[in-house]
């Protein structure tokens, strides 16, 4: 840096120089401000998405950065929200990134104090095997005077206003296969 | 009225600034004075649950100074039509109207009829009968179709307006105030407020949320505001309408594709096991010969094409037998009941924290200690999954680990960053989230789980010979899957959600649909959100390159109508009622609907169409009654049938409430649903011996930083530190009363529990003068519970399961509760505490 540069970026110049004299705008911003960047610009990929909170349904922006998401926004573009989001809207990042989350399947023995590890797999497979063994032993053909019934009152399902309609979809398809009645969400509530 | 729109839906009410900047009047009625009465022209506090005794007044202030909208009344709503000469009114029977069955405990429905005709109710209500197993589908059944007796001068002493003129003659202003603890100004006040900003050229509209849902009454404080509404001409046109602000990202789309216990797809209802035999019965008990229930049979056909594709055949009557039987409410509290009984072996909880979310949220933490297996999917270990261990019950000894049996899975649940699919807001509008990562370690979405699930199941059945297998062996389920994941493809699922004809081609409308298994069609509301084999729900174009309708943006069931009976923002030729308020009309020369929306008509029905003899579904509704999903096209002032509580809504005192009814006789609603006993303590109430015990109203509400039963919000750093604790908000006044500190603790006590607050005096919560009594406020947000970063106290344990009869939804807007200073005690020490106030085994008057 020259002495003329030198003597031009002192902040009492600047703020003479600069139309800025009581040095509250442009005069107090440093090189280093000046070279920061949103890290929304390095993004290699923005996703379309809409807010998981409440049922307003405002537009969000998902910015992906080394395949881990570095940002959410909200969308300018929609006509319900124009942009904006509220503070949980706004934190959206920290609920979906967060240290927080659970990312193991754990499972508890019956009587047991502890949560033990189990793998995704096997889990699954005994969650069927429970299904299929429940169903039975609680299957209601008829009711007591010969009506048909073709349900088990065994088993209950609930959750469905935080999912995809084509979860709840699957979900109560699902239920009537199997014949279970006693299938609710927070609709209720 | 029922909802803090500004904290509870921020962005949302950035619509309601603005039209407030254009000159807009925005009246705030709620009993705390929040962010939206501060942004309001004028707040009216009322007490708690007093929202019908309020709208009464107010309906009756507009009848009386004529402020109605005569034309709309006239040809678009019952005003005219002459009911059955049986009716008595809840003026000559103490607070009951007609059919009330003291026995029974439920009313029978034969004298609100539509005199000389049986009008049966809503589709998925006709399922109902007797048993309360109400759904949310609107339509009219009129056993013949043809018009019913009418007196278009509105002056036959049992037409519908004189009904309505009469019930609601004796809410005058001054009634009103006594009961609600605000002026009578107010009343007046808001009614010529109300009719002042409607009519022709103007129109006004109502948002709403659990404020009203969750009470005793809280259809029927809905029913008032549609009521009001109708009178002043504000449905189905622009600015106007009664707006539902819901409160999670898809609980419209969990009531559209249902997961309840009553319904199927679309509002079709759960078959019955008692009321008709076989295939025929159901659907001619379900079906309607006008309007839009009129085509049911296609509907059902289409949904069960496919749920079993090739097995639903005409000769297996479309596999009807393979759907399970409904006999009785099964809604979610009556299934808590049944698990604390041990009736239930299994549960799986997906996204949902009754440990939290649900009233007495404690009878739910205590049943699932009695179940065989429990499955929680969520994002974060909530206190549904850790019941078991850490919970008030474990503190206090009532649940010990080594004594519970319940085999707990928790699977991890994927974010809606982590998935593809649609979420329906709460205007009816589908819109696709894309999936931008995928999912860490064992995290799935629901999607994942059930389809996987559903095919383990199934290939344990396959060589299953039992007759209870043929639905899930039949049950059709090949979902494309992609990745190293095996998720299925959400889009897939879509497409069978919308529906296809028999060459495997999308349908673009419901009215493509056919009951001869040449359709198949997931949801028949959502057909057409995959026509031409293009995703709708993922359109995305700029709100600034459309009109303010913005049709192009998402998808709005049904078929992309974005407001709904827009056929009424027309007058009865087919003009608009005003240049200012124009949004769909009659153009005569091209012969069809016209405007800014899809016409929610026929397109090319004339208006001054008339159904000849024997026509059938929409073809039989006249080209004058824009409401098509009624039978008779009309909005309904009076309700011949379909609720289970009253053909008009009624002033009743809250279920737990520490006053009587100024009105009547009759204190609360009588066919609320009350299942007292055991974990469901009742306390004392109105004049009763002990009720002074809990002498003030409690009421719960959300927070702007944290979400229902806090599993998305309490986690994450940023929302707790904003919002770091529970706390109770009360007035100075109470706050002198009881010795509360601000800032100190407070424990609010009722027979189900108590639970421990930290005191927020605040002027925002006041005293008021309620019959001749100085009523206080508690107001207590209910978002904790003993997991997170933030842990406190569970505004649902102090809450009783009491529940409005036509939807089954509990009243945890309005109670009574008691406040002492100080911390709640320990250990067993708390149980001593409750059992020391009074309850009740027994119904409540």
């Amino acid at each position: 840096m020259d002495i003329a540069e030198l003597v031009r970026s002192w902040p009492l110049v600047r703020q003479l120089t600069e139309g800025d004299p009581l040095g509250l705008g442009p005069a107090a911003r440093s090189p280093r401000t000046a070279a920061l960047r949103p890290r929304t610009e390095r993004a290699e990929r923005v996703v379309r998405s809409i807010c998981p909170y409440c049922a307003v349904g405002c537009g969000q922006l998902v910015y992906v950065e080394d395949g881990a998401i570095s940002q959410i926004e909200g969308d300018p573009a929609s006509p319900i929200s124009r942009g904006r989001l509220c503070p949980k809207g706004a934190a959206s990042r920290s609920f979906v990134a967060g240290p927080r989350r659970e990312t193991r399947v754990k499972y508890r023995r019956p009587y047991g104090t502890c949560w033990e590890e189990l793998p995704l797999e096997d889990a699954m497979r005994m969650i069927a095997d429970r299904i299929v063994a429940t169903r039975a032993e609680t299957w209601e053909d008829e009711s007591e005077d010969g009506v048909p019934l073709n349900r088990t009152m065994g088993i209950a399902n609930l959750g469905g206003a935080t999912l995809d309609n084509e979860e709840n979809y699957l979900i109560r398809k699902l239920s009537i296969g199997l014949g279970m009645v006693q299938v609710e969400n927070q609709a209720r509530i | 009225m029922g909802s803090n729109m500004a904290e509870c839906h921020p962005v949302g009410f950035q619509w309601v600034m603005e039209a407030r900047e254009r000159g807009a009047e925005v009246v705030h009625v709620d009993p705390r004075f929040t962010r939206t009465s501060a942004m309001a022209t004028r707040h009216i506090r009322i007490r708690p649950g007093s929202d019908i005794a309020l709208l009464g007044g107010v309906i009756r202030w507009v009848i009386e100074h004529d402020a109605w909208f005569r034309d709309y009344v006239v040809e678009y709503t019952n005003a005219p039509v002459v009911i059955d000469e049986g009716i008595e009114d809840t003026d000559e029977l103490g607070g009951v109207f007609s059919g009330w069955d003291e026995e029974q405990g439920q009313y029978e429905f034969d004298t609100w009829q539509y005199a000389g005709m049986r009008v049966h109710s809503a589709a998925g209500q006709r399922e109902s009968a007797g048993s309360g197993q109400t759904a949310g589908a609107a339509g009219a059944h009129l056993e013949h179709g043809e018009a019913p007796e009418e007196d278009p001068t509105l002056q036959h002493p049992r037409c519908v307006f004189q009904l309505l003129r009469r019930h609601f003659d004796r809410y005058t202003p001054e009634r009103v105030a006594e009961i609600c603890g605000c002026s009578a100004d107010d009343v007046e006040w808001l009614a010529r407020t109300l009719a002042e900003n409607s009519g022709r050229e103007r129109t006004s509209a109502f948002c709403y949320a659990v404020g009203w849902t969750q009470h005793t009454v809280g259809v029927q404080m809905i029913r008032s505001a549609a009521i009001l509404q109708a009178l002043l001409g504000n449905i189905g046109r622009p600015g106007g309408g009664i707006l539902a602000l819901r409160g999670h990202a898809s609980i419209q789309g969990s009531t559209d594709i249902p997961t309840l216990y009553n319904l199927l797809p679309g509002y079709i209802p759960m078959p019955h096991a008692h009321h008709y035999e076989g295939l025929d019965g159901y659907v001619e008990m379900n079906s309607a010969p006008s309007g839009w229930w009129g085509n049911f049979e296609k509907y059902f056909v289409s949904l069960m094409k496919a749920y079993f594709g090739p097995a639903a055949t005409p000769e297996s009557e479309w596999c009807f037998d393979r759907l399970p039987r409904i006999d009785k409410n099964d809604s979610t509290y009556r299934t808590t009941l049944a698990m604390l009984e041990g009736g239930i072996r299994g549960f799986v909880v997906a996204g949902e924290n009754p440990a939290v979310g649900s009233a007495n949220a404690r009878a739910h933490r205590l049943a699932m200690a009695k179940l065989d297996w429990l499955v929680v999917r969520d994002v974060v270990e909530t206190e549904t999954a850790a019941f078991w261990h850490d919970s008030p019950e474990v503190e206090s000894g009532e649940l010990v680990p080594e004594q519970i049996a319940t085999e707990v899975f928790f699977l991890p649940a994927a974010s809606h960053t982590e998935k593809d699919g649609s979420f329906t807001n709460t205007q009816r509008l589908l819109q696709w989230h894309h999936k931008a990562v995928e999912p860490p370690g064992d995290c799935r979405s629901e999607l994942w789980f059930y389809y996987h699930l559903g095919r383990m199941v199934k290939e344990r059945l396959a060589g299953s010979k039992a007759r209870r297998d043929r639905g899930i062996r039949e049950l059709t389920w090949q979902y494309p899957t992609h990745g190293q994941r095996e998720e299925p493809s959400a889009e897939a699922v879509l497409s069978e959600i919308n529906g296809w004809d028999e060459t495997g081609t999308p349908l673009s409308s419901y009215q493509q649909l056919a009951a001869d298994g040449s359709t198949a069609c997931g949801c028949w509301i959502y057909c057409g959100v995959y026509e031409g084999g293009v995703n709708q729900a993922a359109r995305r174009k700029p709100h600034w390159e459309q009109s303010y309708v913005a049709p192009e943006w998402g998808w709005a069931w049904p078929s992309n109508r974005h407001l709904i009976y827009n056929r009424a923002s027309a007058d009865p030729d087919g003009r608009p009622w005003s240049e200012r308020r124009k949004y769909v009309w009659w153009d005569e020369e091209e012969g069809q609907w016209t405007g800014l929306d899809e016409p929610d008509f026929g397109k090319q029905k004339r208006p001054d169409y008339e159904p000849e003899q024997g026509a059938d579904a929409e073809a039989a509704i006249p080209g004058r009654r824009p409401f098509s999903i009624q039978a008779d096209g009309r909005a309904w002032l009076w309700v011949p049938a379909g609720l289970t509580d009253g053909p008009l809504p009624t002033h009743y005192e809250p279920h737990e409430s520490p006053f009587e009814n100024a009105l009547y006789e009759r204190r609360a609603n009588p066919a609320r649903e009350q299942y007292p006993g055991g974990e469901n303590r009742y306390q004392p109430v109105g004049d009763d011996p002990g009720a002074d015990a809990y002498p003030f109203v409690l009421t719960s509400y959300r927070l702007t930083e944290h979400h229902t039963a806090g599993g998305m919000t309490r986690f994450t750093a940023y929302l707790s530190e904003l919002q770091p604790a529970l706390f109770c908000e009360v007035s100075p006044e109470l706050a002198a009363e009881r010795g509360l500190e601000h800032g100190g603790w407070a424990t609010i006590v009722t027979a189900r529990s108590a639970i421990e607050a930290r005191v927020l005096v605040t002027r925002r919560v006041r005293p008021l003068d309620v019959q001749g009594r100085t009523m206080h406020t508690v107001g207590l947000p209910y978002h904790w519970g003993s997991r997170g970063l933030t842990r406190g106290g569970t505004a649902n344990d102090l809450f009783s399961i009491a529940l409005d009869p036509n939807v089954h939804i509990q009243e945890v807007k309005a109670a009574a509760c008691d406040v002492r200073p100080g911390r709640r005690p320990r250990g067993p020490a708390l149980r001593d505490l409750v059992s020391s106030y009074p309850r009740l085994e027994r119904e409540l008057r």
